[in-house]
């Protein structure tokens, strides 16, 4: 009984001691998302830049920006992951390389580049080359559409302002399930086929319930455009209660909730690992890769983590929309404290098993989601 | 230099698209095939893109890269010992397969030659999204149903078809 307490306590309270690790996140991050926020500082020179390559700049700087991002997330997210994962579990992690093991995910990266790149002998050695590649690739495309921003004169900062930008993110994160699929039958390998399977079906499957989702916020806004989605959540009490997932209590709630559940699932996170069930497959689509190919898959999945957990943000927390007024940091911090919940979510819950996966997809996303998607539309056309 | 670089893209994609799907057609492993078509598709959606039909390029990607290939590598290595397959794409029937090809490109170059395609002026087109939706559920609605109940129907087949009979609620 007190072991059972004590189990509980640990899962409840692992995250709380947390929090000075989750401040030297959002320190790191800060210092990740360095180019962007030489953008906003671009803001406050706005009157130096000439008209005609403000655009320009807002394109390199985010391009440069979301690179930076992207490349150094894996590093000081695997840190703070073991960080996470251990203080759930009542222990230290990593605390030898640097400052509370702040530079272990380097020695890690460094020791990942030194690695011999080995390829099994009877690999399909050109899709087994190509998986890594189109991972990264779909994951790093998607960031075109997320906006950061929005100045005062209503430029919106972001690489591609598309029209049809939600579309574009359900379309282009369709190719990660390729790549998953890519790796499992070019490796060769039964349990490394067995994983891509099951990420295949796995994102089919849930890219349904995503897509529904998504349109419950289109229909309420009434644009398929994020910057657009997100200027509808603007006013409020503090500025906080028109966020779309105040909006409509409590439809948008749950679609919020089941949209991260849905993001989980497409990213292949714990309780929806099963593509990479250590305990079952090994490591799934990746057992047979190693060094820099294999960080490239770590780049991909963490990639799309923060993808979806800044897509969650814009959608439905407002983006950069908050109690100080619109703010490009507010952003970065929702996005990055979705990606920690994501982290305590992993730790504290056990993997589904593949039928359940299914039945929780089929029998209760797919029905709940429709269900918002007809009540939100019905009550929005009445009002 | 922006039509230059425009016009360098777009061959280069045009080149990516016959290539891939020559190698769909010529190719001998069927799962390099299906991959070989992913590009194909994602090159016509970028050609999408170059007439300005932004929505139609997502939907292009949307649902022939993300569900009708992703469904169709999920059956090709469902399949047993599809990989031990020995695809056939040798040269038969040489002399009506390169007449009848070559009548059916006679046939659209003369089409293409002939129809008065009414070409927009250069420019960006603006946002095609809205005026796609006003039309669907406007003028063409009936049409728009008529599909969505075939498909449905479709679907309904598929899984009777595929059910198996005899244990009930299997």
């Amino acid at each position: 009984m007190i072991t059972r307490f004590r189990q509980i306590e640990m899962r409840l309270m692992g995250p709380l001691t947390m929090i000075p690790i989750v401040l030297c996140l959002v320190v790191l991050g800060t210092i990740a998302a360095l180019p962007v926020v030489a953008t906003i500082l671009s803001e406050l020179v706005a009157d130096f830049v000439p008209p005609a390559l403000q655009h320009l700049t807002i394109v390199v700087l985010g391009t440069a920006g979301f690179v930076g991002i992207l490349a150094l997330n894996p590093i000081y997210s695997i840190w703070l992951e073991r960080k996470v994962a251990a203080h759930v579990q009542d222990r230290l992690g990593p605390m030898r390389v640097g400052w509370h093991g702040l530079l272990q995910s380097f020695a890690d990266g460094v020791k990942l580049l030194f690695k011999e790149d080995l390829v099994p002998r009877d690999a399909d050695r050109v899709l087994f080359g190509a998986a890594p590649m189109l991972a990264v690739a779909s994951a790093f495309a998607a960031f075109a559409i997320v906006p950061w921003g929005v100045r005062e004169d209503g430029t919106v900062l972001a690489v591609a302002n598309l029209n049809i930008g939600v579309l574009y993110f359900i379309a282009i994160t369709s190719l990660g399930a390729l790549a998953v699929l890519m790796a499992g039958w070019g490796s060769n390998n039964k349990y490394a086929l067995y994983g891509g399977m099951r990420a295949a079906a796995q994102m089919v499957s849930y890219e349904i319930p995503t897509a529904i989702l998504v349109l419950v916020v289109v229909a309420q806004v009434g644009s398929l455009s994020i910057p657009d989605i997100v200027n509808a959540q603007a006013g409020g009490i503090l500025g906080v209660g028109d966020w779309l997932i105040f909006q409509l209590f409590p439809l948008n709630l749950i679609a919020f909730v089941l949209f991260f559940i849905c993001g989980l699932a497409e990213t292949n996170r714990t309780p929806f690992d099963i593509p990479e069930a250590e305990s079952e497959l090994v490591a799934g689509f990746h057992t047979e890769y190693s060094g820099m190919r294999f960080a490239f898959f770590f780049l991909a999945e963490y990639g799309n983590m923060l993808l979806v957990s800044m897509l969650a943000a814009l959608l439905f927390l407002g983006g950069w929309i908050g109690p100080f007024g619109s703010n490009p940091l507010l952003f970065f911090v929702k996005g990055f404290g979705l990606v920690v919940v994501q982290m305590w979510l992993r730790w504290t819950l056990p993997r589904l098993r593949v039928d359940q996966l299914m039945g929780i997809c089929w029998k209760y996303v797919i029905p709940i989601s429709f269900f918002l998607l007809v009540v939100t539309t019905v009550i929005k056309g009445l009002l | 230099m922006e039509s230059m670089a425009s016009a360098a893209i777009f061959y280069g994609v045009a080149a990516v698209v016959l290539g891939s799907a020559l190698y769909v057609v010529v190719g001998r492993n069927l799962v390099h095939s299906a991959f070989a078509l992913v590009a194909a598709f994602f090159g016509v959606a970028v050609f999408y893109v170059y007439l300005g039909a932004d929505f139609l390029a997502g939907a292009q990607v949307l649902i022939y890269v993300g569900g009708i290939l992703t469904l169709l590598l999920f059956g090709v290595m469902l399949t047993n010992r599809i990989y031990n397959l020995n695809l056939r794409s040798g040269a038969i029937q040489v002399v009506p397969g390169a007449l009848s090809a070559g009548l059916v490109f006679a046939l659209l170059v003369w089409i293409i030659q002939s129809v008065d395609w009414g070409a927009m002026d250069a420019g960006d087109p603006g946002p095609t999204s809205e005026s796609i939706g006003r039309l669907l559920m406007g003028d063409y609605l009936l049409p728009f149903e008529i599909a969505s109940v075939l498909l449905l129907i479709a679907l309904m087949g598929a899984a009777m078809l595929v059910r198996r009979r005899g244990s009930g609620s299997s």
